[in-house]
């Protein structure tokens, strides 16, 4: 087992990928803090939405101008999506739009919290996976839904740690334990990190790999914070292989006792 | 001949081919996925699909995103 980050590769149904924190391209100040920020993570998939072109402008600029999808792995997500016929409809557009059958699957249940729609998340993943899909789904910290969406056939699961944009870390570390020990594909955990030692907990946890997009985004400095949260994610990792000793409640010496006065 | 393009209502001549339109719009065909009346258009029929009146024409592609909330972008809506 090397010690360097760069050889321990990320596998996600037959495809490596080098870096373990995945980033989204929402909420920057514009197109260029995106490419700087993205390219300071490390990250070689990045989230986008699907939207409607803008028809009035024709001078808009296009996101994929400057994030190359020739570099990077362009993973389209279905948020804002708060029904199954609606997630199924914006992952078939965003097949017909890209190049591939990637999608991060997200059903929204609720406005205020932004929850997934876990029965809706399942039903929606069984017809996309059916039709060919690679279904990355984004899930609650629930052990038994992230089971299920393993059994169907997603080739990884993307629990929360906590509400998207909420920046309060993991909020239920012995679930997702729970869910790093029992579901037998990567588990990458999406949302809800505020700041680099969250990323750090949850690489520390077991996890393949952390997805955010407010922490670096909404940071005072974005770039800096990508460049922040790609050292924690692979500390984390690294203190994962390496394994943590273990916690008791008294000390132990490191100095020995022999050859003293 | 009258479309409804991204929920717009629209006048446009005919024929007109679905690469045209995205012509005109100044849409390169690589990264938008097009819809018409609900139904996915292969970016292979681009440039023999003809429009009809009255069709809805839905034009999408990406767009920066990773959670769907820009209220929650810096300062606003703090909880501590």
């Amino acid at each position: 087992m090397s010690n360097d980050p760069s050889h321990d590769p990320l596998i996600i149904a037959g495809r490596e990928f080098r870096s373990r924190l995945w980033v989204g391209t929402g909420k920057y100040k514009d197109f260029e803090e995106t490419r700087l920020a993205i390219e300071a993570s490390g990250a070689d998939i990045v989230t986008v939405a699907v939207r409607r072109v803008n028809i009035t402008d024709k001078n808009s600029e296009n996101l994929l101008d400057y994030i190359d999808p020739k570099k990077y792995t362009i993973l389209p997500n279905t948020a804002g999506c708060y029904t199954v016929e609606d997630a199924v409809r914006y992952s078939r557009l965003a097949r017909a739009a890209g190049v591939s059958d990637l999608v991060k699957l997200e059903v929204i249940g609720d406005e205020r919290t932004l929850f997934p729609d876990t029965a809706g998340l399942i039903e929606a993943a069984k017809i996309l996976i059916a039709e060919g899909f690679i279904v990355l789904p984004y899930t609650n910290d629930d052990p038994i839904v992230a089971q299920k969406l393993m059994d169907i056939g997603c080739p990884a699961v993307m629990p929360l740690a906590a509400p998207i944009g909420s920046g309060l870390g993991i909020r239920n570390p012995y679930n997702l334990k729970i869910i790093m020990e029992t579901v037998k594909v990567p588990i990458i955990v999406d949302a809800g990190v505020g700041t680099a030692s969250d990323a750090a907990l949850a690489m520390e946890y077991g996890a393949d790999a952390v997805l955010m997009n407010t922490a670096i985004a909404g940071a005072k400095d974005p770039i800096m914070m990508a460049t922040a949260m790609r050292f924690a994610v692979d500390a984390g990792r690294l203190a994962f292989k390496a394994g943590r000793i273990p916690r008791k409640l008294y000390a132990t010496a490191s100095s020995p006792i022999e050859g003293m006065l | 001949m009258k479309i409804i393009l991204n929920g717009e209502e629209q006048e446009h001549h005919a024929p007109l081919t679905v690469a045209v339109l995205l012509q005109e719009l100044n849409l390169r065909t690589e990264q938008v996925a097009v819809e018409i009346n609900l139904k996915i258009l292969d970016r292979s029929n681009f440039s023999t699909w003809k429009l009809q009146e009255g069709d809805k024409i839905e034009i999408l592609s990406f767009f920066g995103g990773g959670s769907p909330h820009p209220s929650q972008l810096r300062d606003e809506n703090q909880y501590e």
